[in-house]
């Protein structure tokens, strides 16, 4: 093979490339250029960097020493602050994210019947998704759930006695997981989507093998949109597990610690003790726990995800 | 029979109309009562779960106008906010569809290996940037820089890959033959660009724009670690600082000053709504 287009190259006279062709053949890389350059210098390096910093004792104000050894890591898995961080964090991962699916779901379900007024309900149950995030939304939440606030107010005239939300360990967190699956309208509308491209015949087919309408959903709607279902799991255990606004802002971690989510923890480490080599130990090893469940997410597909395309 | 499964019918359709406007109440009942709430005195806020004032008030708007630490008041900071959210919107229209250009369309040496890249940052977390970003442009001297710097910087590079990626996924819907049909008529790489692709993807890019308008302006976490100076504060902090400054005592001003804050983001989505749901949906049917 290399000896035939040496021959090759022989035979036509040796023809070398000009800087000028180089360039025309490659520009497409021109138009990713900015991309690139962004990539290297706003992602690559901060993630490098901040695997060393987490091998040193990096204060913000007292200088840097590397440690050399998994001292900080060691920490991260030992301080009892940080593993029950974790343990917040995955409780609250997996009480918003199969909650916040199954609201979706439901509701993007009913919706997808001929209802009257369907833009309107899409529009309701949009409008959380798009103000959640903002502190406007965090204020009205410790507004809702204070000892007097509107929650306990409703609760009040069926004469129940609400607790105190916001300052007993055993429901704070509940009220932040709330807060996220309050939003539930994003993945909602996707889901509408995916169900809206389900065939009809496949449900008339469905019905006249006898299916009642729950069977009919579990056995034909569920499989047809698992892709749909996939996706919103990875986005929505991605965003839950860097939940940050929701502590900060309504509960500031407390009541003991009870909602100190790990980038609570991350973050008033970093910005408030200056620990710059803890706090990226912790970044690193959240971003690994992340990874493994998108891996474990990627690699479970296959039992449980249907791509039509291979089907077909 | 059939006129039982006539009732049956009839149940059926009640039970989904009861659930959803049930659902949508819940939903909404909360921010209802904030709109009301604004009007209230600070003693009725909390007296009753209803929405309509009992003594109609403007106590708290009064109370919101006023300035916070002589530096900073309300439209202050809205603008303030403005002044970072339009260059960033701006900014990451023309870099993500310039990215989502040269990877939809071109072959080139690494494009393969630089297109996972690009998805693999899809599912990088910001939680895991945020201190070494920070420590980066500490040393730049851009932190707490009156022009925002480190918010709307990284912008002009399509660091939302997000956006990129949606991009591509609807440029690949646009036929290549009109590249091809305006190479033969003589347009080079950009002009094909702005003359062929920018009008094609023209829907895809006002919905990104406006989803980063609203991340952007909903945005806490940046602003919080760049911005120190309180004539800099955009609304995202002012809020959460008047919070702080009196928590407890003056709702009505807190619940007003709230209500300001979003109403931006809310004027955008009522008039953009379509564009949103479209945006959205694009983005995950495709999985």
């Amino acid at each position: 093979m290399a000896k035939k287009s040496n021959t090759a190259s022989v035979a036509v006279p040796k023809k070398k490339k000009s800087f000028k062709d180089i360039c025309k053949e490659n520009i497409g890389f021109f138009f990713i250029l900015p991309w690139l350059i962004g990539f290297l210098v706003f992602k690559l390096y901060p993630m490098g960097a901040s695997l060393f910093y987490s091998f040193t004792d990096y204060n913000l104000f007292k200088g840097m020493n590397v440690i050399g050894t998994l001292e900080n890591y060691i920490d991260v898995f030992t301080t009892k602050k940080i593993t029950t961080a974790l343990g917040v964090t995955f409780k609250y991962a997996f009480i918003t994210v199969p909650l916040k699916l199954v609201f979706a779901l439901f509701i993007a379900y009913i919706l997808n019947f001929k209802i009257k007024g369907v833009n309107f309900f899409r529009t309701a149950y949009y409008i959380p998704s798009i103000l959640g995030g903002s502190v406007a939304i965090a204020v009205l939440w410790k507004a809702v759930f204070r000892d007097d606030g509107l929650l306990n107010g409703l609760l009040g005239i069926f004469g129940i006695e609400g607790p105190s939300w916001l300052s007993d360990p055993n429901y704070a967190l509940f009220v932040i997981c709330l807060l996220r699956v309050w939003q539930f309208g994003s993945a909602m509308i996707i889901f509408l989507a995916a169900l809206k491209g389900v065939p009809t015949d496949l449900y008339e087919a469905a019905s006249i093998d006898g299916a009642g309408k729950w069977r009919q959903f579990f056995s034909v709607t569920v499989p047809i949109i698992t892709p749909v279902i996939f996706y919103n799991l990875v986005t929505q255990l991605c965003q839950a597990f860097q939940e940050f606004n929701g502590p900060y802002i309504i509960t500031q971690g407390g009541p003991r610690n009870s909602t100190t989510l790990i980038s609570l923890l991350i973050y008033n480490s970093a910005f408030k003790q200056y620990d710059m080599g803890m706090a990226s130990a912790m970044a690193w090893v959240m971003f690994v726990i992340l990874m493994v469940f998108t891996i474990i997410a990627f690699l479970s597909q296959k039992y449980w995800v249907f791509y039509s395309d291979e089907e077909g | 029979m059939a006129a039982e499964s006539k009732t049956k019918h009839y149940v059926n359709l009640f039970l989904r109309y009861f659930v959803l406007i049930l659902v949508g109440l819940i939903m909404i009942y909360p921010l209802i009562w904030m709109v009301g709430a604004t009007f209230k005195s600070n003693a009725e806020i909390f007296s009753s779960i209803g929405f309509i004032p009992k003594n109609p008030t403007l106590e708290g708007y009064k109370a919101a106008m006023q300035n916070y630490g002589g530096a900073i008041n309300v439209w202050k900071a809205m603008l303030n906010t403005f002044s970072y959210v339009i260059p960033k919107v701006v900014f990451t229209m023309i870099s993500a569809t310039v990215t989502a250009y040269g990877f939809g369309r071109f072959e080139f040496k690494g494009r393969g290996i630089l297109f996972s890249v690009l998805m693999a940052t899809l599912f990088l977390p910001q939680v895991v940037l945020n201190v070494p970003q920070f420590i980066l442009f500490t040393k730049l001297g851009w932190v707490d820089s009156s022009l925002y710097l480190p918010i709307i910087v990284p912008t002009l590079f399509a660091t939302d890959t997000l956006f990129v990626f949606q991009l591509i996924q609807f440029l690949r819907n646009v036929p290549k033959e009109l590249d091809e049909a305006a190479k033969i008529d003589g347009c080079n790489a950009m002009q094909t660009l702005v003359k062929v692709i920018v009008p094609m993807l023209s829907p895809a890019i006002t919905s990104i724009a406006l989803f980063q308008f609203m991340w952007s302006s909903n945005d806490f976490m940046g602003p919080l670690l760049y911005v120190n100076t309180p004539a800099k504060y955009p609304l995202a902090i002012f809020v959460k600082m008047s919070m702080d400054a009196d928590s407890g005592f003056q709702w009505n001003r807190i619940l007003a000053l709230s209500l300001i804050s979003i109403i931006p983001s809310l004027i955008v989505f009522f008039m953009a709504q379509d564009k949103f749901v479209d945006g959205i949906s694009a983005g995950g049917v495709k999985g």
